[in-house]
C-alpha cells in the first residue's frame, strides 16, 4: 500500500540513467540518414485522405414513441436538426453513468488507504456520487419524454467515451492511490461543468426552457463538485510537498523496487 | 552454473497448481523496472504461447497423445497468463510493441551470435536487421502520435535507427523458406534456438494482429499491418528451419527442453526477486513437463532421450545490448535478401523479380513505414524536445510565447 506519489527510486526512464549508453545512441541515431524524406505532415495527408472518405462513427437512432416521432416531425417542418438535442442527451447520460463507477471507485480507495488534511470524505464523495446518479436518472427521464431511447450509445457519447477513456483505467488501478484518482476525477468534472453548461445553452436555444431550467440544477451541482474535487487534490499535493522526504536509504537503494 | 536437465526432476505435474489470485499479481513497473525485465516477460509470454500452440496442432492431427498434451498444455496455459499479466495496465499497446521489437533485437542478436550453423546464424542476422527497423519505424510513430521518446522504454540500451528499410522487407513467399537443420545431425542448440525465435515471431505476429485495431491514426492501422505481414514472414522464415521429420514426441520432449532453457535464461539474468521467483518456479514446472514427456518419448519410440538432448544446458541467453553486433551486421548485410533458401545481394537480383513485383504491388499506394518515419532521427526526449531547443530560452525571456 503506497499513500504517496512522488517518492525518489530507481526510474529508469531517463537518458540520465545511464549517461555513456544514451550519449552513444543519440549519437549513432543522428549519423544515419532517414529511409525517405519529409517530415510528420505525411501522417496528417493520409488522416486527411481517410477522413475525406469517412462516414464518422454512427448515428442517432429514429425516435421510439408515436409522440417523438411526431415531436421530430414538428422540429423538422419548424427548420431545426431535432436530432442534436439528443445526441448530446445521450452524451450527458452516458458520462454521468460512467461518474458513478468512478466515484464508487474512489470511495473503495478511500476506505483503503484513508484520507488526509483537506482531502476527500467518504460524505463528500457519497454526496457527488449520488448526485452523478441523479443526473443520469434527470437526463435519461429527459430522453424518455422526448421519444428517445436512453439506452442507445449516441454518436458524442462514443466521443466522449473515447475522450476520457484513460479516467476509469487511473480510478481502477491498484497502484495508483487516492490522489492519483482525484486527478482523473479533476479532468472528468471539468469536462462535466462545461458539458452541462453547453447542454442548458443548447437547450433553450432549442426551446426546451423547462429542461434548461432542471438542468442548471445539476450544473450548480457540478460547480461545486468541482471546487470540492480540486480542493481535496490540491491539499494531497501540498501535504505531501511539506512532508518530510524519504529516508536516503530509500532513495538509493540499488536493486529495482520490487 | 550448469544445469543438468537429466538430474533436476524440476516439479511434477500433479503439483502444478494456481489459484487466480496467484495468477493475477503486482506487474513489473514501467517506470522503475529494467527494460530487459519487460523482455524477459514479453518473450516468455510468447516461447509459452508457443507450447500451447504447438500442443494444440498436435493434437488436432494425434489421437494417442490428446490426454497427455491436454494436461500439460493446462499448466502451460496458466504459466502464459501469470508471465502475460505481469505486463502493467499503465503500458499501452504500443508501449508493449516497442518491448516487442527490443526482443526480437537483443534475444535474437544473443541467439545469432551463439548459433553453431553458420546457415542458421546468417537466418537471425538477415531476420534481426528487419526488427530493428521495425523499433525504428514504431519509434517514430510513438513520438509523431503521442509525443512520446520511445527510449524511455528501450532505456538506452538499443539502437533506435533505420534497418533494413520495412518497405522493402515484402518477398515472396517462397523466397522466405530456409532449410531446414538436420534432426541427426544439427547441435541440440541449433535446435532449441529455432524454436525460441519462431516462438517469439509468431507471438509478435499474433499481438500486432490483436492490438493493430486499437488504433485510430490510419498510418497506425496501416504500420501494424505492413509489419504483421512481416511478422508472419518472419514466422514462415523462422520455422522452416525446424526439420519437419521430427516424429512428434521428438518435438515435444525438445520443446519443453527449449522452455527450460528459456526459463534457465530468464533466472540468470532477473534482478528483481518478485520477477525472478517467478522464473524459477517455472523451471521447475518446465523440468517436471520435460521429464513427464521423456517418460512418453522413452516408452513410445524405444529410445533414449539423451541422445536429442544437451546433457547440460547451453549457456543462457544474453539479456543484454549488443549494439556493437548490430551495426556491424547492418554494415555488411543491410543489403541482402533472400531467392528462395539463399542469401544473395540486392543488387544482384533482376528488377523483374517475384519478391520485387510482389512489395512494388503492395507499396504501390503509399508505404506506411516510410509515411511514419519521414525525416525521422531519434533523439532524447521526442524530437519536439529538439524544435523547442531550436527556439532558444523561452525561459530567459529572449523569446515570448
Ligand atoms: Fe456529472
Ligand atoms: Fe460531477
Ligand atoms: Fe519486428
Ligand atoms: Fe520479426
Ligand atoms: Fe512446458
Amino acid at each position: 500500500m503506497k499513500k504517496t506519489t512522488s517518492d525518489i527510486g530507481m526510474n529508469r526512464t531517463g537518458i540520465a540513467t545511464s549517461p555513456i549508453d544514451s550519449a552513444d545512441i543519440t549519437q549513432a541515431a543522428l549519423a544515419r540518414q532517414p529511409s525517405h524524406l519529409g517530415d510528420e505532415s505525411l501522417i496528417l495527408k493520409v488522416r486527411q485522405q481517410y477522413a475525406l472518405e469517412s462516414e464518422g462513427v454512427g448515428s442517432v437512432p429514429p425516435p421510439v414513441s408515436l409522440k417523438g416521432v411526431a415531436k421530430t416531425a414538428v422540429d423538422m417542418l419548424k427548420g431545426s436538426k431535432p436530432t442534436v438535442f439528443i445526441d448530446k442527451l445521450g452524451e450527458r447520460a452516458a458520462f454521468e453513468r460512467t461518474g458513478v463507477r468512478l466515484y464508487q471507485g474512489a470511495l473503495g480507495k478511500l476506505e483503503a488507504l484513508g484520507s488526509w488534511e483537506g482531502g476527500p470524505t467518504r460524505e463528500g464523495l457519497e454526496r457527488i456520487l449520488n448526485d452523478e446518479l441523479s443526473h443520469f436518472g434527470l437526463v435519461t427521464e429527459a430522453l424518455t419524454k422526448l421519444g428517445a431511447d436512453p439506452t442507445a450509445v449516441t454518436p458524442s457519447a462514443d466521443v466522449v467515451a473515447v475522450a476520457s477513456m484513460g479516467i476509469p483505467a487511473v480510478v481502477s488501478d491498484p497502484r495508483m492511490n487516492l490522489r492519483d484518482t482525484l486527478s482523473a476525477l479533476l479532468v472528468a468534472e471539468l469536462t462535466d461543468n462545461a458539458c452541462w453548461e453547453m447542454l442548458i445553452e443548447l437547450a433553450r436555444g432549442v426551446g426546451h426552457d423547462t429542461l434548461a431550467d432542471r438542468f442548471q440544477l445539476a450544473l450548480d451541482a457540478e460547480a461545486q463538485h468541482l471546487s470540492m474535487v480540486r480542493g481535496w487534490l490540491s491539499s494531497g499535493v501540498t501535504l505531501e510537498a511539506r512532508a518530510a522526504p524519504m529516508p536516503q536509504a530509500e532513495a538509493t537503494r540499488p536493486a529495482p523496487l520490487v | 552454473m550448469a544445469l543438468d536437465i537429466f538430474q533436476e526432476k524440476g516439479v511434477p505435474l500433479d503439483r502444478q497448481v494456481f489459484t487466480w489470485k496467484d495468477l493475477v499479481r503486482r506487474p513489473y513497473s514501467k517506470l522503475d523496472d529494467d527494460a530487459f525485465t519487460r523482455v524477459c516477460v514479453i518473450y516468455m509470454n510468447g516461447i509459452l504461447s508457443d507450447a500451447l500452440r504447438t500442443k494444440h496442432a498436435m493434437s488436432r492431427m494425434n489421437r494417442e497423445l490428446r490426454e497427455q498434451l491436454a494436461i500439460i498444455r493446462r499448466v502451460e496455459q496458466f504459466e502464459q497468463t501469470l508471465i502475460n499479466w505481469l505486463n502493467p495496465p499503465d503500458q499501452t499497446p504500443l508501449e508493449t510493441t516497442l518491448g516487442f521489437e527490443q526482443v526480437a533485437i537483443e534475444v535474437t542478436a544473443s541467439v545469432a551470435l551463439r548459433e553453431p550453423d553458420p546457415y542458421l546464424a546468417q537466418t537471425y542476422r538477415f531476420g534481426l536487421l528487419e526488427d530493428f527497423d521495425h523499433l525504428y519505424r514504431y519509434g517514430a510513430l510513438y513520438d509523431r502520435l503521442e509525443g512520446k521518446d520511445p527510449n524511455n522504454i528501450t532505456q538506452s540500451y538499443t539502437d533506435i535507427l533505420v534497418g533494413r528499410p520495412t518497405s522493402v522487407e515484402h518477398r515472396y513467399p517462397v523466397d522466405d523458406l530456409r532449410r531446414p537443420y538436420d534432426r541427426r545431425t544439427a547441435h541440440p542448440l541449433t535446435k532449441i534456438h529455432a524454436m525460441s525465435i519462431t516462438a517469439a515471431e509468431n507471438q509478435t505476429h499474433d499481438y500486432y494482429m490483436t492490438v493493430g485495431p486499437f488504433f485510430s491514426d490510419p498510418v497506425a492501422r496501416q504500420l501494424y499491418a505492413e509489419i504483421a505481414a512481416i511478422e508472419e514472414q518472419h514466422t514462415s522464415m523462422y520455422e522452416s528451419l525446424l526439420d519437419p521429420d521430427e516424429t512428434l514426441l521428438e518435438r515435444c520432449v525438445l520443446h519443453e527442453a527449449m522452455q527450460v532453457y528459456n526459463f534457465y535464461s530468464c533466472l540468470a539474468y532477473e534482478k528483481n526477486p518478485r520477477i525472478k521467483e517467478i522464473w524459477q518456479r517455472f523451471l521447475d514446472y518446465e523440468l517436471g513437463q520435460l521429464h513427464h514427456v521423456i517418460q512418453l518419448f522413452q516408452k513410445a519410440e524405444g529410445r533414449d532421450a539423451a541422445e536429442i538432448l544437451p546433457k547440460t544446458l547451453p549457456e543462457p541467453i544474453g539479456f543484454k545490448e549488443h549494439r556493437e553486433f548490430v551495426r556491424k551486421t547492418l554494415n555488411e548485410e543491410e543489403d541482402l535478401t533472400s531467392i528462395g533458401t539463399d542469401y544473395v545481394r540486392l543488387a544482384e537480383v533482376p528488377r523483374d523479380h517475384r519478391s520485387f513485383v510482389y512489395r512494388d504491388q503492395l507499396n504501390s499506394d503509399g508505404s506506411p513505414s516510410e509515411t511514419v518515419a519521414a525525416g525521422y532521427q531519434w533523439i532524447p526526449g521526442t524530437e519536439l524536445a529538439a524544435r523547442a531547443a531550436r527556439m532558444g530560452s523561452v525561459y530567459e525571456g529572449k523569446k515570448v510565447h
